[in-house]
């Protein structure tokens, strides 16, 4: 009982908290706090119905919990040898049965209907307008954006490289975060060189396996600029709590004088996708 | 009961081998029982062990325990880790759950339920038993093996192939995973003649209790699930040694098959860890609410449902592998039907429980604790259950509240119910009330405090897995540590108490509990003799346990 309460106070908190720290404009708009108890802050139109949709399923939840905890107490309080020294024989009720098989089918078909729209809803997107491939390595991440040719791996920093007083975060810091704009329906590619790896952002309700041998699809479209950070989710080997995830969304401008520096930096590598874009434009 | 009567039992108490042949040569249901549950309490100690050390670990952000550990054990710290967290799952699904549910209880008291003499073949039930030291034995070297298996349970290829673990540690483990198998195997096509043809005269299949069919329908999934992971072990030892690629992409090979050949057989396994629970709490709600078990007809058939579409869901495992998304469709619908036969359960409980003349004795209190835990584990499987909602949770702390809620206080807790329901049947001792109650409430507490902080963390977003956490998880880890501390407490007090209740407790009777026990093993004396029954019991007239004063 007082679980749940405390759950229920405690989810309370976490809202006050999230809103507060957005409030503060903190550089990482989806980080978790202290003593946190629900989803991060959503960065995307996906997260946010995922937030929505837990928070439909925890009343649920709690409802059929709480239902049941009532009816074990009522059971402990009114049929106890004391209360009732004589048992009833009654071991047959045929609507009863009928009513609780019925009524968690009415419930699941509740549930099904908001989740299969997410499911299909956050499944892939037509007409992208930008391209990231991601590829896990034991025990790093690459990117690429395979339109533009460029191609960066993501190290993690390691404990004494972080500068905590510039908002860093231990185990959460890689050396070249991957850019990415706001904004714009970006598809996710990923892939693996060696052994099974998932990429995820909570804040953007993404997170799908780097598996090697295939290439999996998913979408996201970032709604706040900020930091945001993820952590491999597929056990990989000797340091797979060590190869942290890291997104900087900037406006959609920024990410384009991003995309043209790096670009600049290695001209002297051919830009074959434009090149052929070209030549079909002739 | 006649002198006469007294006088044969004694007899029957002399027949029993005498030293340590009695055991290694066992035929006897009870004495294999009894080695099963011996077996289990002692992996239990070395999963539990490893699981406090893992809490030990995470208790505060950085690496304090298992640098020390893995110095010992000579190995890398972050490795010794995934050993651990490897062999904390192998040991309590394959070595602590299921032969303490199935080997254990359910060769002590299915023969006797049915009112059979023994099981049906004895000979392979002894083979069951002393396939799984071996088994042990292998996982154990497995973790000592180069630099240990830190696969996880699921053995997930290409880590376990041989580029991510060259060495023969995986080896050693899908060989230990091969002889626990056979071991399933050998006693599920055992439990499956008895149940089926040893049933005492005039005991229908409709008239059997809920232990009995709860074991029977596990069986079965352990006959059709079992093979498919020995099919799988064999092609992954294959990839490893003979050169094939069924899991290598660059040999044409895909590691996705694999997660569909394991989760073909895990996904039946978790059932089978949690149908044997089924039954042994129906049978302590009816006999300590002095009711029969409410809806029994539509308890039976209930399993007998989990157990079918058991094996149709396993790719809810599997959300974010890259599957297709109508097939996820798919897996969404019949993954959350399972809710409704467990919620008849659920229901059918409360039910026997309405209107009885409940007394809270320590089984019973286990098994109410078991029904809401049951509960809350099995509403945050409904929220898994959505394969969209699943991409925030996957591989999360969530996923290991969940899993918790519904084995280590779903299974686990059935375990102890049954063991101290049965303890006096089984040992002819009385285990003192009141340790027992000391012991529900200690642990009902600190498994609590254990593990739901744990689905706080998993919603924001701590992956599972991990020996090191960013500093923002330390909160709730630490109160997830402070449950652990006050679990372990509750297991050596369970365990000090047990064993001077075993050397020296009060004499126990036939049956404890009073009318509320009806099923035939309250019939004979405690502990129950070598062998069960004088004469063979009649159920053509009714059920001969139903009234054990006349």
């Amino acid at each position: 009982m007082s679980r749940i309460s405390a759950f229920f106070t405690g989810w309370v908190l976490t809202m006050v908290c999230a809103s507060s720290a957005w409030a503060q404009e903190l550089p990482t708009p989806s980080f978790p706090v202290p003593w946190q108890l629900n989803l991060q802050t959503p960065a995307s139109p996906v997260a946010e119905q995922l937030v929505e949709f837990h928070n439909f399923l925890l009343v649920i939840c709690t409802v059929i919990s709480l239902v049941v905890l009532a009816l074990l107490l009522w059971c402990a309080f009114r049929y106890n040898a004391k209360a009732n020294p004589v048992p009833s024989k009654n071991a047959h009720n045929t609507l009863l049965e009928i009513a609780w098989t019925a009524i968690p089918v009415i419930i699941l078909v509740v549930i099904a209907v908001p989740s299969y729209r997410l499911l299909y809803y956050m499944d892939r997107i037509e007409d992208p307008e930008l391209t990231v491939k991601v590829v896990g390595n034991q025990w790093y991440w690459t990117y690429e954006f395979p339109d533009y040719d460029i191609s960066f791996d993501s190290l993690p920093l390691q404990d004494d490289e972080i500068d905590v007083a510039a908002g860093q975060h231990r185990l959460l810091e890689v050396d070249t975060p991957l850019i990415l704009p706001t904004d714009t329906d970006i598809r996710i590619l990923f892939t693996a060189t060696d052994v099974l790896h998932a990429w995820t952002i909570p804040a953007f309700g993404v997170k799908l396996d780097s598996v090697p041998g295939r290439t999996n699809e998913t979408w996201t479209r970032i709604t706040i600029p900020g930091k945001f950070y993820g952590q491999c989710s597929e056990l990989c080997g000797i340091n797979h709590s060590f190869m942290p995830i890291v997104v900087h969304a900037v406006s959609p401008e920024e990410f384009e004088a991003w995309r043209a520096s790096e670009l600049a930096a290695n001209d002297n590598t051919p830009d074959d996708a434009n090149r052929f874009a070209a030549l079909i434009q002739e | 009961m006649s002198t006469t009567a007294t006088h044969a039992h004694d007899d029957h108490h002399d027949h029993a081998p005498k030293g340590i042949w009695r055991w290694l040569n066992s035929t006897n249901h009870k004495d294999i029982g009894t080695m099963y549950l011996v077996f289990s309490v002692v992996a239990a100690l070395v999963g539990g062990g490893m699981s406090f050390l893992i809490r030990l670990e995470l208790g505060e952000p950085g690496i304090q325990v298992f640098d020390v550990v893995g110095e010992m054990m000579g190995s890398e710290a972050n490795q010794f880790y995934n050993v651990t967290v490897t062999a904390h799952a192998l040991l309590m699904v394959f070595f602590v759950v299921m032969p303490a549910l199935i080997g254990g209880f359910g060769n002590w008291m299915v023969p006797m339920m049915i009112g059979a003499p023994d099981m049906a073949f004895p000979r392979m039930n002894n083979i069951s038993f002393w396939l799984m030291p071996p088994a042990l034995v292998l996982l154990v070297l497995s973790a000592f093996m180069g630099q240990g298996a830190g696969t996880g349970w699921t053995l997930y290829p290409p880590l376990s192939g041989l580029a991510g673990q060259p060495d023969m540690s995986v080896d050693f483990a899908i060989l230990s995973l091969h002889l626990a198998g056979a071991s399933s195997i050998l006693g599920a096509t055992n439990f499956i003649t008895t149940i089926l043809n040893m049933r005492a005269p005039g005991m229908t299949m409709h008239k059997a209790p809920l232990f009995v069919w709860a074991t029977l329908i596990t069986a079965v999934l352990l006959l059709l699930a079992m093979p498919v992971l020995a099919g799988a072990l064999t092609m992954l030892l294959f990839d490893r040694n003979f050169g094939t690629a069924f899991f290598d992409p660059a040999g044409g090979g895909d590691p996705i098959l694999w997660q569909h050949l394991f989760w073909f057989f895990g996904h039946p396994e978790v059932y089978i860890m949690i149908l044997p629970a089924f039954g042994i709490v129906s049978h302590i709600v009816s006999t300590f609410s002095r009711k029969p078990v409410f809806g029994y007809l539509g308890m039976a058939y209930a399993m007998a449902s989990i157990g079918l579409v058991g094996f149709i869901v396993w790719a809810h495992h599997m959300y974010t592998v890259g599957m297709g998304v109508n097939y996820r469709a798919y897996f969404v619908a019949v993954t959350m039907a399972i809710a409704v036969p467990t919620g008849i359960k659920i229901f059918s409980w409360i039910a026997t429980m309405w209107g009885g003349s409940i007394s809270f004795k320590t089984p019973m209190m286990w098994s109410i604790g078991f029904i809401f835990l049951f509960t809350v584990g099995g509403v945050t499987g409904v929220v898994l259950a959505n394969a969209g909602m699943d991409i925030a949770m996957h591989d999360t702390y969530y996923v290991v509240a969940h899993f918790h809620y519904v084995l280590s206080l779903g299974a686990i807790f059935a375990i102890f119910a049954g063991f101290y329901y049965w303890f006096d049947k089984m040992t002819g001792k009385v285990y003192p009330e009141l340790a027992g109650q000391f012991h529900f409430w200690t642990t009902f507490v600190g498994v609590n405090v254990l593990f739901f902080p744990q689905h706080f963390l998993g919603l924001a977003g701590m992956p599972r897995r991990y020996i090191d956490y960013p500093d923002i998880f330390a909160e709730w880890n630490m109160v997830s540590t402070w449950g652990a501390y006050v679990t372990m407490a509750s297991t050596v007090f369970f365990l000090v108490v047990t064993f001077f209740v075993m050397i020296g407790g009060r004499k126990s009777v036939a049956n404890p509990w009073g009318d509320g026990a009806t099923t035939l093993e309250w019939t004979v004396d405690s502990p129950a003799p070598f062998h069960t029954f004088e004469e063979t019991p009649d159920f053509t007239g009714g059920n001969p346990a139903a009234h054990p004063a006349e």
